[in-house]
């Protein structure tokens, strides 16, 4: 079953901006997907349409089977949204607020206040269930929206940038809490411009860039076509004096060099190289997340053909 | 009605109520007190100058008029402000996002503002006993000019806050369209009076004036005489109440100021 088809999706507001070109989208469902894009691409218009808070352009979305156009009473009831920006009440309490949230649903108050407790405790907030929402700092209010995505127990859980303005610990908690819930069956699409968020919990992914797709694929295979890596070696000095038979190499500055490695030719030449020259390597790491070279990569060549077709 | 819309309808009823219970100084306080003063200075300092009107003292005669301008008033700023302030805290994507349908959305909203009006006037009564025996004719003209009345002002102040871009913009049509209209609205005054002032053209125009008609069938519930048609008058706002009620269903359904 397909919990996500979307289909020509495009969107120009007023004023002109083409937000999204025609976007065509599948998710399985029980997926967990990362919806990838630099700041701009228009990840959170196409969510916002997908969550009936933005009027599309053009183009068709299927949640569950569910065409909004048609079916808008099951779409919703499909989906939770985590919204990138804070949209609760500043002055309700949180219970209030998730109890509420799952009313406008149609859960039986009775049953919203069971979940109100269930929820709000998992994700560590039921100690504030009484504090106003303005009285939270970034992470418990990310959390919250999290609480209250979930209070009419979607089959889709929608998160734009849920982890934007998280501390470390509780990034790691929200994963747990996230993988958690998908291996329960809850389908689970991210956005995030943590890339290494992404490689560790998403196991299929889109990029898009100004509007469109430019990479629809699964994490393995997106990683697979990564050919090179680049090593950054700290070295007791020399670095400028240094070149490798068959490696690309930079100097950053006396004491720093970087090597571009091919996959499959694997470090040993680089250090009998360094040896022989009696150069001490104090550390080696990688220059960056592997995925993050890639991103910066497919976004690049995107923009480029952008600028040439106009 | 299913039982989904009616829950749904019963929470945006609940979460409307708590906002004004929870800021009661700023939204149940305020008409005690103006009421108060208008009751002090017109009923007693001066209306004994004024002397009798239609064979009511000029105290009795101004206290149908200055609840329904209470009711007026806390119906429209509540919904229109509440309105707003979901809009302005994007709160009310908490509604948009959930299978709502508008008519639901519409008759929270204004069930809010009805529960603000009618606490309010029978707050606004309760006060009016420290300065006059109150009389009731028609209860049940009270009721329904109060309840039409009320959902009228509040769908109206709901229009208002859908449109609002700013806080300046739901304190605009109060001041610029709705108290000219109430105290033009015979609050103060009866259709004789206005004889002695004005030529028959504007007499014509102030009795266009809705709230006029109001103010009077409400009047009538009270004294059992009354300067209008108390069918009239309710038809009026029947009418009046299904316009408002489709404009606003227009608008949200078409997302205005809601939707991108
Ligand atoms: N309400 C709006 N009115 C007009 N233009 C808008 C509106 N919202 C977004 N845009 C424009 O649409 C484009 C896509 O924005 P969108 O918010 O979808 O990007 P995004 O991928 O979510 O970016 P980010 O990572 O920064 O959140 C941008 O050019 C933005 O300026
Ligand atoms: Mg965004």
């Amino acid at each position: 079953m397909k919990a996500l088809d979307i289909k020509g999706l495009a969107k120009t507001y007023k004023g002109g901006v083409q937000a999204l070109k025609g976007v065509d989208l599948t998710v399985e469902e029980g997926d967990f997907f990362a919806l990838l894009g630099p700041n701009g691409a228009g990840k959170s218009t196409a969510i916002g349409i997908i969550s009936s808070l933005v009027n599309k352009s053009s183009g068709s979305v299927k949640v569950f089977g569910h065409d909004l156009a048609t079916d808008i009473v099951n779409a919703k009831s499909c989906i939770g949204l985590v919204p990138q920006e804070f949209n609760f009440n500043q002055f309700e309490t949180l219970f209030q607020i998730v109890v509420n949230q799952a009313g406008y649903y149609g859960v039986p108050r009775s049953i919203a206040k069971e979940r109100a407790e269930k929820y709000l405790k998992q994700l560590d907030l039921w100690d504030k269930r009484n504090s106003a929402g303005r009285e939270l700092s970034g992470g418990m209010k990310r959390r919250l929206m999290i609480a209250r995505a979930l209070m009419h127990e979607p089959r889709m859980l929608i998160l734009d940038e849920p982890t934007a303005g998280v501390d470390i610990e509780v990034r790691r908690s929200m994963w747990t809490f996230l993988k958690k819930i998908n291996e329960e069956g809850i389908t689970i699409i991210l956005t995030t411009h943590y890339l290494e968020e992404a490689e560790m919990l998403c196991r299929n992914i889109a990029i898009i860039d100004e509007g469109q797709i430019v990479k629809n694929t699964s994490m393995k295979a997106l990683l697979a076509t990564l050919n090179v890596e680049t090593y950054v070696f700290d070295i007791a000095s020399g670095a400028n004096k240094i070149s490798i038979e068959g490696f690309e190499t930079r100097a950053n500055d006396d004491q720093t060099l970087e090597v571009d490695v091919l996959k499959k030719g694997g470090l040993n030449p680089v250090f009998e190289e360094l040896s022989k020259r009696n150069i001490q390597v104090m550390s080696m790491r990688n220059k960056s997340n592997r995925l993050e070279e890639l991103f910066v990569r497919l976004v690049e060549a995107n923009q480029a053909k952008g600028t040439t077709n106009e | 009605m299913s039982n989904r819309n009616m829950t749904a309808l019963y929470t945006i009823w609940i979460k409307e109520c708590t906002r004004f219970l929870r800021i009661w100084v700023q939204t149940l306080v305020p008409p005690a007190i103006t009421m108060s003063l208008y009751f002090v200075i017109f009923g007693k300092l001066m209306g004994d100058r004024i002397g009798p009107i239609d064979g009511s003292s000029y105290m009795e005669f101004i206290v149908p008029g200055l609840i329904m301008m209470a009711v007026i008033t806390s119906s429209y700023s509540n919904v229109s402000s509440s309105f707003f302030s979901a809009k302005f805290q994007r709160n009310v994507e908490e509604i948009l996002v959930a299978p709502v349908p508008t008519w639901v959305v519409i008759m929270g909203f204004v069930g809010g503002g009805v529960a603000r009006a009618s606490i309010i006037g029978v707050v606004v009564i309760f006060v009016s006993m420290f300065f006059v025996d109150i009389k009731i004719a028609h209860y049940a003209v009270i009721i329904v000019t109060t309840l039409l009345t009320s959902i009228l002002f509040a769908t109206a102040g709901l229009i208002n806050g859908i449109y609002a871009k700013s806080f300046d913009d739901i304190s605009i049509i109060p001041t610029f369209v709705l108290t000219p209209l109430t105290y033009l609205g015979g609050v103060f005054y009866s259709a004789s009076m206005l004889e002695k002032v004005f030529n028959d053209f504007w007499q014509g125009v102030i009795q266009i004036n809705p709230i006029y008609h109001m103010v009077n069938a409400f009047r009538y519930g009270f004294l059992g005489s009354a300067d209008v048609n108390i069918i009239l008058a309710l038809s009026m706002l029947v009418g009046l109440n299904v316009l408002l009620f489709a404009v606003a269903y227009r608008l949200l359904s078409t997302g205005t100021g809601i939707r991108t």
